[in-house]
């Protein structure tokens, strides 16, 4: 494969080609509805891990619905999608049923997989999932072998390829930035940063903190996204897929998000104050922005946003109760499943 | 409907909290994501969040509460609509429950035997490791334990003249000194031995104090299978209409939570007052046939066991038999143990359940002067055989052991027929 | 039957699975134009080009991600490490991502993806280059782990491997890749992952040993063989499976057992096989199972301290004679 020479551009400024005048009125209502989704049913997670419901480490996504829901209404069939850990709200933007991932949570027979995995490690291959990854930043190099996958097979699919502000600095993404750059693969490389590394702030972890210019030393153009904003997210990931499938090589996407909820559930969340959570749940809440947007363009009212409100909330109640009263994995599946039958 | 708050757990070790503050007060309203009040786990100080719109309708646990358990409700969102008087009535609930997942653990399909290494390619469950014995016995090789051989040829003894009781007819350590006590002749060959193993020379040992109980028990129990003359019976019972009359019956009320052990209580006292002969004692080369049916249970507690008696066991239901159970087993666990002689003393039959244990099935030791005990063992999924086909079934294996001078087998088998009878139609012991 | 060397076999069974199945290509470092560095991978470039012959930049833990990545997306990526030892770098990605994914998504995704190259001691490169990593990863449910001796195993078991939905790690020995053997002269010739071999019947003793050790025990076992000593010798080929029933089978007939190999015994191949011949054979054992490893040292340059911590042939002669006596 031959080496790619390209000079890196590496953009700072939210994007602007939003362009909410072409947004249409059924968009911004699948947003909303999308991005609604994500959050009750992390909330309803998050409940439920209260009530001893799920167990172990359950990372909320409250906060970051825009990028994933923007992003995933730039791709098409055929493309593929991998990420870290937090990855409920990716599995539901791939069209996971909500009752299987939740009762994945539950650690429940029906679960996507089958109680084997748990909230850090889920796939819906149908969608073009391939997880939820433990090791912080081992998902860079598996989401650029899809690309080289895609590569191989000459077909124009590209990999989206999610980490975060922590995983930044692990070994592992710069070794696979190279090689998708050597190989000009296309990958779509995303950094979800949401500031914290657990309780580590990007102020007190990263020597250059523009993350977006990470790329710049393999030749990867990097941009920097507004990631509380699903139209400049979803543009800039059109721009994205469009310079992947058009064979240019991999991007690099800087959304810049915010997480409500601690790290994880036990985070009390200690390392920033309470104003700055509510000062960007107030200003910048990525639902709230589309609800705006709805309401200002004479498209809903407070009556038919409580209905959307309510059918998601049906939704999600649904999946709960799916999920709690689901059985049990058979004693039997603890010996299923450890290797593929030939 | 009013929604209540709980107090959550926030890692999977905490068990209560402390209510730090409010920072909502009733009346004010309230929508998803805002911050309702601080509580203080054991690690940290963390904020709940309102999952919920509305009005928060009460505050059930005030500032400053501490030590309020995981799941306990703290207070209570109204709905849009919805006011006050709601709440005019409204009492506390306990902490929810969470049902636990039961978890039994079949013998050979845990992570504690040894794991097979070579599954790798079988993904079946575990073949136990004991699969594999030895089919034949090439070349007439002799079964005995390094430790049993060493000890043969200190005393001489030849090892093809001892009957092995070890797995596989292993010749073990007790075998060869039963042996020596038995006066196996030592071969010709022998050279002179020590008059008996001594079990010093095996290894380190420490004699443990032991308490009067442990005494009386080795001393009865003894005597029992020396000179009882037991045999025994083994029934499987499918429970699976047990199991569903069982959870139907304990979602109904909070006031009781029968176990499966109370119906197989119940049932015991109901066959025997079918099955009279049953209900026995060998006396002075007699018979004694009890008119009260007294069914004692036995409970473990430490260094030992007690069996507390349900006394006119066939007259009660199945809440009263749970009640009366749980009571007497809290007393009987208590230290020092709190039940008078009279409530374990007597009994005209045993039950041993075993299967909490996960003990599939098991033989128990009768208890005199009754004539019989049931052994009762796990309930489990098998494969079953039902109108031709294979099935799966909730099983669960009862074997009794009867005195043969009182009971033959035939009211032994008959005792059995009526006890499955019950079991498998559990609501004809509603009756 | 054709005579190849080990290094040959390799290279055909490459070269056959990539001609009959456009999803396996050959990436690693030096694999392409360099030709391997151990010139494995002779010829591959020219046959297959530089789509599917692949060099990659020294980046263990990357290139690994890739492949497996690639597996998941359904390719049959084979990884080449230059030595197992650089593999450490990549162990997160073949224990957390290649091993464990099948069984953490239900069955949804599997890795099909051999990592194969040099394993163990070559000849002084001291410590970091010469480690035997069999124990490592046979401890891993999720991959498979093979460890061929002969050419016509190296070729079977690298077609079976490379064919297998299931990451398997194949471990070479740099020693043997210059040596030859027989090999059936067929493009179907695959050996079973799973299945070991008795190469040598014997009635007294029986070792069990892999890879490069296979030789040495059979050296061994002629030096016993004029001492009255009859050894039976199991090549084991696969360590995970491994082969019980073949090894129970002879220690039932040999009632003795001494377990042969270049790592370090501590938590070894030869104490898993230990404690399973315990558990199921225990009445047929006549005497304590030894264990023949590597001296419990990080191992030295020097060429004499070299050779006195690695087992030799003697070495296994003298267990066998101490345990036969």
């Amino acid at each position: 494969m031959a080496g790619a020479k390209k000079k890196s551009k590496t953009t700072k400024s939210g994007v602007k080609q939003g362009g909410k005048a072409a947004v249409s009125r059924e968009t911004l209502e699948t947003y909303y509805r999308e991005m609604l989704m994500i959050r009750r049913f992390e909330e309803k997670a998050g409940q439920m891990y209260g009530m001893g419901l799920i167990g172990g480490f359950c990372h909320l996504y409250i906060g970051q619905e825009a990028v994933v829901t923007g992003l995933q209404h730039a791709l098409e069939p055929g493309d593929s999608v991998i990420t870290g850990y937090r990855c409920h709200a990716h599995m539901l933007a791939a069209g996971a049923d909500p009752r299987a991932v939740m009762a994945e949570l539950t650690g429940r027979a029906d679960g996507v997989s089958k109680g084997k995995g748990g909230s850090m490690h889920m796939f819906t291959p149908e969608g073009g999932f391939y997880g939820g990854h433990g090791i912080v930043g081992a998902q860079a190099p598996l989401g650029a072998g899809f690309g080289f996958a895609n590569k191989y097979r000459a077909n124009d699919r590209v990999s989206v390829t999610y980490f975060g502000d922590g995983a930044a600095n692990q070994g592992q993404v710069f070794e696979a930035f190279n090689m998708a750059a050597l190989w000009k693969l296309p990958v779509i490389f995303v950094i979800e940063n949401n500031h914290y590394a657990m309780g580590t702030s990007v102020t007190r972890s990263t020597a250059i903190q523009e993350l977006c210019q990470r790329g710049e030393a393999f030749g990867i153009p990097g941009q920097q996204v507004d990631g509380m904003d699903v139209l400049a997210v979803q543009a800039a990931s059109e721009k994205a897929v469009a310079q992947c499938r058009a064979d240019e090589g991999p991007v690099l996407l800087e959304m810049m998000t915010y997480r409500y909820r601690g790290h994880s559930m036990s985070d009390p969340a200690k390392y920033r104050t309470r104003e700055e959570v509510s000062k960007v749940r107030q200003e910048r809440d990525p639902i709230e922005h589309v609800r705006d947007m709805l309401v200002a363009a004479g498209h809903a009212d407070d009556d038919s946003l409580r209905e959307v409100d309510k059918a998601v909330k049906a939704e999600v109640n649904d999946a709960a109760e799916f999920a709690q009263n689901n059985q049990a994995p058979d004693a039997a599946e603890l010996f299923t499943d450890i290797m593929a039958e030939a | 409907m009013p929604i209540n708050v709980l107090m959550p757990a926030l890692s999977p070790t905490m068990t209560e909290g402390n209510i730090v503050g409010w920072m909502k007060k009733e009346g004010d309203t309230v929508s998803s994501g805002d911050l309702l009040c601080e509580i203080e786990t054991d690690k940290a100080t963390m904020e709940i969040e309102a999952v919920d719109d509305g009005t928060l309708g009460k505050i059930v646990t005030p500032d400053g509460m501490e030590n309020v358990p995981v799941n306990a409700v703290i207070g209570v969102i109204l709905e849009e609509g919805e006011d006050a008087a709601a709440l005019d009535n409204w009492e506390i609930p306990e902490a929810v429950a969470v049902e636990a997942i039961e978890v039994q653990i079949p013998v050979a399909a845990s992570a504690a035997v040894s794991a097979p290494a070579a599954t790798a390619v079988a993904p079946a469950p575990a073949p136990a490791p004991v699969a594999a014995a030895p089919a034949a016995n090439p070349g007439g090789r002799i079964f005995a334990s390094p430790l049993a051989r060493r000890m043969a040829e200190q005393s001489g003894l030849n090892l093809a003249s001892i009957t092995g009781s070890g797995p596989k007819g292993r010749i073990v350590k007790v075998d060869i000194e039963a042996a020596l006590a038995g006066g196996t002749a030592p071969a010709a060959t022998a050279a002179p031995a020590p008059a008996a193993v001594p079990l010093a020379a095996i290894g380190p040992y420490e004699d443990l104090q032991t308490s009067k109980m442990r005494k009386v028990i080795a001393q009865r129990l003894q005597e029992a299978k020396q000179t009882v003359p037991h045999f025994y019976l083994t029934i499987d019972c499918e429970i699976d209409a047990l199991l569903k009359v069982r959870k139907e019956l304990n979602g109904r009320s909070d006031d009781y939570k029968l176990s499966v052990n109370d119906f197989v209580v119940r049932a015991s006292a109901l066959s025997l007052r079918k099955v009279p002969e049953c209900n026995a004692s060998w006396i002075n080369d007699g018979i004694r046939q009890y008119s009260g049916v007294d069914i004692s249970v036995a409970v473990a507690i430490d260094d030992g066991l007690v069996t507390p008696i349900l006394r006119n066991a066939d007259h009660k239901g199945l809440a009263a038999l749970s009640e009366e159970m749980k009571e007497l087993a809290g007393r009987a666990r208590a230290k020092p143990m709190g039940l008078m002689p009279e409530e374990y003393q007597g009994g005209t039959f045993s039950i041993s359940n075993l299967g909490m244990f996960g003990i599939k099935e098991f033989a128990a030791i009768i208890n005199p002067p009754q004539s019989m005990i049931l052994a009762v063992g796990a309930g489990e999924q098998r494969p079953v055989v039902k109108d031709g086909a294979l099935a799966v079934a909730t099983m669960m294996s009862c074997t009794l052991s009867v005195d043969h001078r009182v009971v033959d087998g035939a009211a032994g088998a008959k005792f059995l027929g009526a006890f499955k009878g019950l079991i498998e139609d559990p609501l004809s012991m509603l009756l | 039957m054709v005579e190849l060397t080990v290094r040959e076999a390799l290279r055909d069974a490459m070269a056959e699975e990539m001609r009959s199945d456009a999803d396996v290509f050959l990436m690693g470092e030096e694999v392409a134009e360099y030709q391997g560095a151990y010139k494995v991978s002779q010829g591959l470039l020219e046959e297959f080009g530089a789509r599917r012959v692949i060099d990659t930049p020294i980046t263990e833990a990357g290139f690994a991600g890739i492949g497996i990545g690639a597996a998941m997306a359904g390719l049959k990526p084979i990884v080449e490490f230059m030595t197992f030892n650089f593999a450490m770098q990549a162990i997160d990605q073949i224990v957390n991502s290649a091993a464990k994914t099948n069984y953490m998504s239900g069955g949804l995704v599997n890795v099909p993806i051999v990592f194969r190259g040099p394993n163990g001691a070559a000849s002084r490169v001291a410590a970091q280059h010469s480690q035997c990593y069999a124990a490592w990863y046979a401890h891993v449910p999720g991959l498979k782990v093979v460890a061929p001796f002969s050419a016509a195993d190296a070729k079977g078991l690298l077609k079976a491997a490379i064919r297998d939905p299931n990451p398997v790690i194949f471990l070479e020995n740099e020693i043997l890749y210059g040596q030859s053997f027989d090999v059936p002269d067929s493009a179907d010739h695959i050996v079973p992952i799973g299945s070991a071999n008795v190469v040598r019947p014997g009635s007294d003793v029986t070792i069990t040993t892999f890879s490069i050790m296979v030789g040495k025990a059979l050296e061994a076992a002629e030096a016993l063989a004029g001492e009255g000593i009859d050894a039976e010798i199991i090549d084991l080929r696969s360590i995970r499976p491994l082969d019980t029933e073949t090894i129970i089978t002879s220690v039932e007939k040999t009632n003795r057992l001494i377990t042969v190999e270049e790592g370090w015994p501590t938590a070894g191949i030869g104490a898993e096989i230990s404690a399973t011949v315990t558990e199921r054979a225990f009445d047929f054992l006549d005497a304590p199972v030894l264990r023949v490893g590597g001296s419990d040292v990080p191992l030295p340059y020097a060429a004499n301290l070299e050779t006195l911590a690695l087992p030799q042939a003697e070495t296994i002669a003298d267990a066998a004679r101490k345990l036969c006596r």
